[in-house]
């Protein structure tokens, strides 16, 4: 009888369990819940209370964030449109886009990896007449320029392309898919929630028109999230999603989030003063992970580019074992997994497909999210645990051993069910 | 999501993980699923050519952690079974001992089918007849 439980040993100073998903969401920064703390019950007004201080204060606090989420992105504040989240602006974004330039024409590009917000977004426009092309990505998980320039028609009014994956990390070229898009004359959104207060933003240099944030991934709060959109060069317009008492220059009405807000722009500040620093160091932990699993394990592989990649990013499968099964043994990590039964769907990841990984190898990927909070020995830690459980899983395997035996697997006529 | 007590000790501590001679006439060799779909089982039984009881069982499974403990717990419950008795195990009872939700309960056809191709395969071998379909059920 074998026992699938590896005990490893937990090293001093790392508390069980271990969070390694901050692709899903970030814990708050303290200094983060200390900015917004006194806005819930002290500084409790509404910012669009026009005549009396309690509404003073609260636009004050809105503004300072304003400029705070602006100047990580190398924006001005007045492009900078509150949300609920991430979700709403890539919403706002592109239907609004749609709706104000329906004259100029009906043609959208983005790409198939693009998160559901803007792949389903996309296709509600299809509906109502609105034509879309969905852009391949290569092995690497990145876009062909050369795809981008032959897709681009004169219908086209807008490329919605993101900045960072949420499950491979991939950074897509944005610079160079602005300098096409403005050479163009065609609006450029991007889906900027992993790649904002990880890796450098300029809004200006990048050629960026729209782009979708949120707080909650960079260690602030859920529940608010912005949208930057261009006031000059070109001057982009929106048409609103909401119809209301006119907040937020027209484009989002709604009463502001102020706790929220204040706790996205003191995110950004402390994201601006630290990012190159903590990059450095969760990039030097992520290849530590990576090299430590590889020097144990065989039939691993990173799914994407290694180059054009989060700092915090490792995703990875474990060929011959089932991602759900390997997240149950190492009960006491947080990660993801691109295995079909971890989705509610049942189906597997369609970013790693659209890699062209095989849906085995997909069934088989774990993300790990590496962040602000994770330390060396937690990461030593995990890199034992998961090894422990993958090598234990492969000996129950069947797929292992005949692979091992070097029989073929593809040669296999499988009854597929 | 939450696993049932059952299938998480049969997760940690897996019955009858092994192989035994494919080859070999007293044993019957079942391979279901397939790699795309995220689980593959392989369930083996030896049969007594002359009691036909099943006495001995191994299983290997790539799958989550339900697949897991469903091809473990098969191989418990063919074990000490006639042939014929082992073909009145279902996917409903394993469902039922395990607890698995909806969602699981593909693994439990699954592990139903294993039996049901180890016993096909090895009724094949020793030319028994096949009064008994042996379904692989399309699910």
């Amino acid at each position: 009888m074998s026992t699938i439980e590896s005990p490893v040993t937990v090293p001093a100073g790392v508390t069980l369990p271990i969070y390694m998903d901050n692709h899903a969401t970030s814990p708050m920064d303290p200094r983060v819940l200390e900015a917004m703390l006194p806005y819930f019950s002290q500084k409790f007004g509404n910012a669009a209370s026009r005549n009396h201080s309690f509404g003073w204060e609260a636009e004050q606090a809105v503004e300072n964030a304003r400029e705070q989420i602006a100047k990580l992105i190398g924006a001005t504040a007045r492009e900078i449109i509150f949300t609920s989240g991430a979700t709403e602006s890539d919403n706002l974004a592109i239907k609004g886009i749609a709706e104000m330039y329906k004259e100029r024409g009906n043609h959208i590009i983005t790409q198939v990896t693009e998160h559901k917000a803007v792949l389903d977004t996309c296709k509600r426009l299809e509906k109502y007449g609105y034509r879309v092309t969905y852009l391949p990505v290569k092995a690497d998980g990145l876009i062909d320029m050369e795809d981008l320039r032959r897709a681009i028609d004169d219908k086209t009014i807008l490329v919605s392309i993101m900045f960072a994956n949420n499950e491979i990390g991939t950074v897509q070229p944005v610079a160079e898919i602005g300098k096409l898009c403005h050479e163009k004359g065609v609006i450029f959104h991007s889906d900027g929630v992993q790649a904002l207060g990880k890796i450098p933003i300029d809004v200006n240099a990048m050629n960026i028109d729209v782009l979708s944030l949120t707080a909650h991934k960079l260690y602030g709060p859920k529940g608010v999230g912005a949208l930057y959109v261009r006031r000059r060069n070109p001057r982009v317009q929106i048409s609103a999603l909401n119809d209301g008492g006119g907040h937020e220059r027209g484009m989002r009405s709604g009463t502001l989030n102020v706790p929220g807000i204040v706790g996205f722009g003191k995110a950004c500040e402390i994201a601006g003063q630290e990012m190159a620093a903590e990059a450095a160091r969760l990039q030097k932990m992520r290849d530590y992970l990576r090299n430590k699993l590889e020097s144990a394990l065989d039939y691993v592989e990173v799914n994407g580019s290694w180059e054009h990649r989060l700092p915090g990013n490792l995703n990875m499968s474990f060929v011959y074992v089932e991602g759900e099964s390997l997240l149950m043994g190492i009960n006491d990590v947080a990660v993801s997994s691109g295995s079909a039964c971890t989705s509610a769907t049942l189906e597997p990841s369609y970013v790693l497909k659209a890699l062209g990984l095989g849906d085995d190898v997909a069934h088989s990927s774990i993300r790990f999210g590496l962040g602000r909070f994770n330390t060396q020995a937690e990461v030593d830690y995990v890199a034992d645990k998961v090894i422990g459980i993958v090598k234990k899983l492969r000996e129950l395997s069947p797929l292992y051993e005949m692979v091992k035996e070097g029989i073929d697997l593809s040669k296999i006529e499988w009854a597929a069910h | 999501m939450a696993y049932s007590d059952k299938v998480i000790d049969h997760y940690n501590n897996p019955r009858n993980v092994g192989q035994m001679d494919k080859s070999s006439d007293e044993v019957g060799t079942g391979l279901v699923g397939a790699p795309e779909c995220g689980d593959v089982m392989r369930l083996q039984i030896r049969v007594n050519p002359e009691t036909q009881v099943i006495e001995e069982a191994k299983f290997k499974t790539f799958g989550c952690g339900s697949a897991i403990a469903s091809s473990s717990l098969a191989t418990e419950w063919v074990k000490g079974k006639t042939v014929s008795e082992a073909l009145e195990i279902k996917n409903t009872d394993i469902v039922k001992e395990l607890a698995l939700p909806p969602v699981k309960i593909h693994c439990s056809v699954l592990a139903e089918d294993a039996i049901r191709a180890a016993i096909g395969d090895w009724k094949k071998k020793n030319g028994v007849g096949e009064t008994e379909a042996v379904a692989v059920a399309a699910h």
